[in-house]
């Protein structure tokens, strides 16, 4: 059993996180002790407006195999408007990453609210599980030494 | 920074059973920077924050990560024990080992992995951490209520009572509100005018009331503090300083015919009018849409009646800037109109009336000096028909909510009825009776064995004209829905409250929000009732949900508490999270360039425009200047801004990439 343990790929997941509604999601799952995989480490922003997507192009950079960014849901933004500006820069993110030719199954935006502690858990378990199937992400390494990332 | 302290916490078993503490500790002393780490059983105790005072003294630290629960959890907690040893609060970073690591994964050398991780993304980021003070802002001692009916009069009267400035601003040409218009209160059956009219008074007497009739709030800036609102004063077309209120003008004005909105419609007024007698300020207004002389017809009966010669048919609106620390919006609410029911003949049915009518026709102060008549023929009803829930509670034709006054006021029509005309039979249709409250039930019991209302518990289908009577068609659903046909001379629709008009653009105005059914939201629903989700700004009465008058006023001097606590503060301090425009030296003054991609960005318009001169004051450059006041730290500047030149502080991308590196 160990030995098998020790063989499965382990992907490194980053995510990026607002403090007012996914991150204190989080915390629900915690205080409601729902288990979900430890492959994630949480950025902590005040919101997705914050999110820069150079930061997701260092943490690809740094050796994250997923990224997961998250924040409240549309019209409960805790600064009003914040995420929707994230929603829209993510849009043409997707675009150019699509254009570069970066794999886009690596990257899951969603929206996560401080009451949804078990969707906080599911998301991590499933960017995880999927990020696993696709095994270790060394073809953006590849990008960066082509130039194009 | 290279002396960080690391303080694990056991948290009791919380930590501790899933999580290697020691193991973290000692981890974490090989880490570039930490000359200090240690784990305790619970950090957030005395002892524990003793630990850290006393190593913060003893290595000299410069900068501290605790890692134990969640931040939003302990975070002040240790940001204070630092600020206790003398280091600046925000050079204090907690890491999240409990609720994002301990409790949420099994026992495992992973889990320990993370919580290392998880604790050297806290340590690289702290690294980088600059002391910062909390931003002071200082209070304008003003308030400003928006409404004029009893919440705002009393909110007013409250806050200026308490020694503050107070501004009230009211839409119509006279305070009061709906609860001028009433007859009688329920459940003591006391004269409303006589318990609102010297509450109307004081206002209008009180030095630290200004009080501003005919006018409405036009817009809004800035926050909690420091508010400026821009207040349009309608022109009323008359010199208020000159107008004395003797009357002669409105006898003389030509124009007639005008429906009379204080008489819910029942009457006519004039194109020069006061609202209703005891109004304040007992000054009239032009209605301009109604009068002849705008209507170019060369009247001037009015000029001509006036003996101080204050009718200014020229005076225009003025817009008047104001500074205020704190709002209150106690802007009331409407009665849905009878030509919403078409099953009770679309409102073509004179006498189908809403309650507010009725409470006009029992009012001493109202079209027959409280002889309770029907608008059809003028004859006093025998039979009335009172109908609860019309609209309320009802989905489909009308709203899903309980409009909560109306089982009240229906009992209450009823009974007045009855002891104004002995003779009269009253019969209410109802759903529930819904009595909630000091001595209501009680009222209701008495309206119906004292005075004999007949309750019948059961819907009206249909309400038609015949023979001069209109007949009611309903069950009773006590007696297995039994058909029931009453032929009456009035019926009286207790028609749902809904949100005033024009109150969804002031929530606009006002970035307060609205639920959905458009009333304004209350930041919590029950442990901050009456504060909103923009700091500074407050509710009272019902533009936040149906209420009674009881109700109303105590939420009034609730939200006035609130303000009074607020302006007799000094300042305000605001955490120090705020973003900033960098500058350099010349000749490049700033890595902006001017685009203002973030001006449009900020949620906040806190992001404006600076000139930067040269010796001579010739503009060089013009570049973005984010208001520390307004900025509530959210970052999507930064994210927009093409040339990185502006940073968050507490979340600087020096900051966030550190963290990302040590991954």
């Amino acid at each position: 059993m160990a030995t098998k343990v020790a063989t499965q790929f382990e992907p490194k997941i980053t995510a990026f996180v607002c403090n007012w509604c996914t991150y204190a999601g989080a915390d629900l799952t915690g205080t409601s002790r729902t288990k979900y995989q430890s492959n994630v480490r949480v950025i902590r922003l005040p919101c997705t407006g914050r999110v820069d997507f150079m930061l997701i192009q260092k943490a690809f950079a740094r050796g994250s195999d997923g990224i997961i960014v998250s924040g409240c849901h549309p019209n409960d933004c805790h600064y009003t408007s914040g995420n929707y500006h994230a929603r829209r820069r993510w849009m043409v993110f997707t675009e150019l990453m699509n254009f570069i030719g970066a794999d886009m199954r690596r990257i899951t935006f969603s929206w996560v609210s401080a009451a949804e502690g078990a969707k906080w858990a599911a998301l991590v378990d499933e960017v995880t599980n999927t990020v696993r199937e696709l095994g270790p992400y060394t073809e953006y390494q590849r990008l960066i030494d082509a130039g194009v990332a | 920074m290279s002396r960080v302290g690391v303080f694990v916490c056991h948290c009791g078993e919380n930590i501790g059973s899933t999580v290697d503490c020691p193991e973290v500790a000692e981890r974490c002393k090989q880490m570039p920077g930490v000359v200090h780490a240690e784990d305790y059983k619970y950090l957030c105790s005395n002892p524990g924050q003793n630990k850290i005072k006393q190593a913060i003294k003893d290595h000299q630290l410069e900068g501290v990560v605790v890692a134990a629960c969640s931040p939003r959890m302990h975070e002040p907690t240790f940001r204070r024990a630092v600020t206790d040893a003398g280091m600046n609060a925000y050079l204090c970073e907690v890491a999240n080992l409990r609720e994002h690591c301990s409790w949420v994964h099994e026992e495992a050398d992973s889990t320990t992995e993370k919580a290392v991780d998880l604790v050297r993304l806290q340590l690289e980021k702290v690294k980088r951490n600059k002391p910062l003070q909390p931003i002071e802002v200082p209070i304008t001692k003003t308030a400003l209520v928006i409404g004029g009916g009893v919440a705002g009069i009393q909110a007013a009267l409250d806050i200026a009572d308490s020694g503050h400035k107070v501004i009230l601003v009211e839409r119509s040409p006279a305070l009061g509100g709906h609860m001028a218009q009433l007859s009688e209160t329920f459940p003591t059956l006391d004269c409303s005018q006589c318990i609102l009219t010297p509450r109307m008074v004081d206002v209008s007497r009180h030095p630290n009331i200004t009080l501003m009739t005919y006018s409405e709030v036009e817009h809004l800036d800035g926050f909690i503090g420091n508010f400026k609102a821009t207040i349009r004063k309608r022109a009323r077309k008359i010199d208020e300083e000159l107008c004395t209120g003797c009357g002669e003008c409105l006898q003389k004005c030509p124009s007639k015919d005008i429906s009379d909105g204080f008489n819910e419609g029942l009457t006519t007024r004039r194109a020069i009018y006061v609202p209703f007698t005891q109004a304040v300020p007992n000054i009239p207004v032009i209605d301009v849409e109604n009068c002849r002389h705008y209507q170019k017809k060369k009247c001037d009966r009015c000029v001509k009646a006036c003996p101080t010669k204050a009718i200014s048919f020229n005076q225009q609106d003025e817009l008047i800037h104001v500074d205020v620390g704190a709002i209150v919006v106690a802007t009331g609410y409407k009665v849905m109109s009878t030509e919403k029911f078409p099953e009770y003949g679309y409102g073509t049915y004179p006498d189908v009336i809403t309650g507010l009518q009725f409470e006009r026709y029992a009012s001493a102060s109202g079209p027959t000096q409280g002889v309770i008549k029907r608008p059809s023929d003028g004859k006093e009803p025998e039979t009335v028909v009172f109908i609860a829930c019309s609209g309320s509670r009802d989905a489909a034709k009308g709203v899903k909510y309980c409009s909560k006054i109306c089982c009240m006021y229906t009992a209450k029509h009823a009974m007045l009825l009855k002891h104004k005309n002995h003779n009269s039979k009253a019969y209410v249709f109802y759903m529930d009776i819904r009595a909630a409250g000091k001595n209501y039930d009680e009222f209701v019991r008495r309206a119906i064995e004292e005075d004999g209302v007949k309750y019948i518990r059961g819907r009206v289908s249909r309400v038609y004209e015949e023979d001069g009577k209109l007949v009611v068609k309903g069950a009773d659903t006590l007696l297995g829905g039994r058909p029931v046909e009453i032929k009456a001379d009035l019926v009286v629709l207790a028609t749902a409250s809904l949100p005033n008009d024009g109150q969804s653009e002031l929530a606009r105005k006002l970035h307060v929000g609205c639920d959905e059914y458009g009333f304004l939201a209350e930041a919590h629903p029950k442990l901050k009732p009456v504060e909103t989700n923009t700091a500074g700004i407050y509710l009272a009465g019902a533009c936040q949900s149906p209420r009674d008058i009881p109700e109303t006023v105590a939420q009034a001097s609730a939200a006035a508490a609130k303000v009074a606590a607020l302006l007799s503060r000094s300042h305000l301090t605001r955490e120090p999270i705020v973003a900033e425009v960098n500058r350099r030296p010349a000749p490049l003054h700033s890595d902006c360039t001017g685009c203002f991609l973030c001006e449009s960005a900020c949620p906040y318009r806190a992001i404006g425009q600076e000139e930067i001169l040269d010796r001579d004051g010739i503009v060089i450059k013009t570049i973005a200047k984010i208001n520390p006041g307004l900025c509530q730290g959210c970052g999507t500047c930064v994210a927009t801004c093409r040339t990185k030149a502006i940073d968050l502080h507490g979340f600087s991308n020096e900051q966030i990439f550190a963290e990302i590196m040590s991954l």
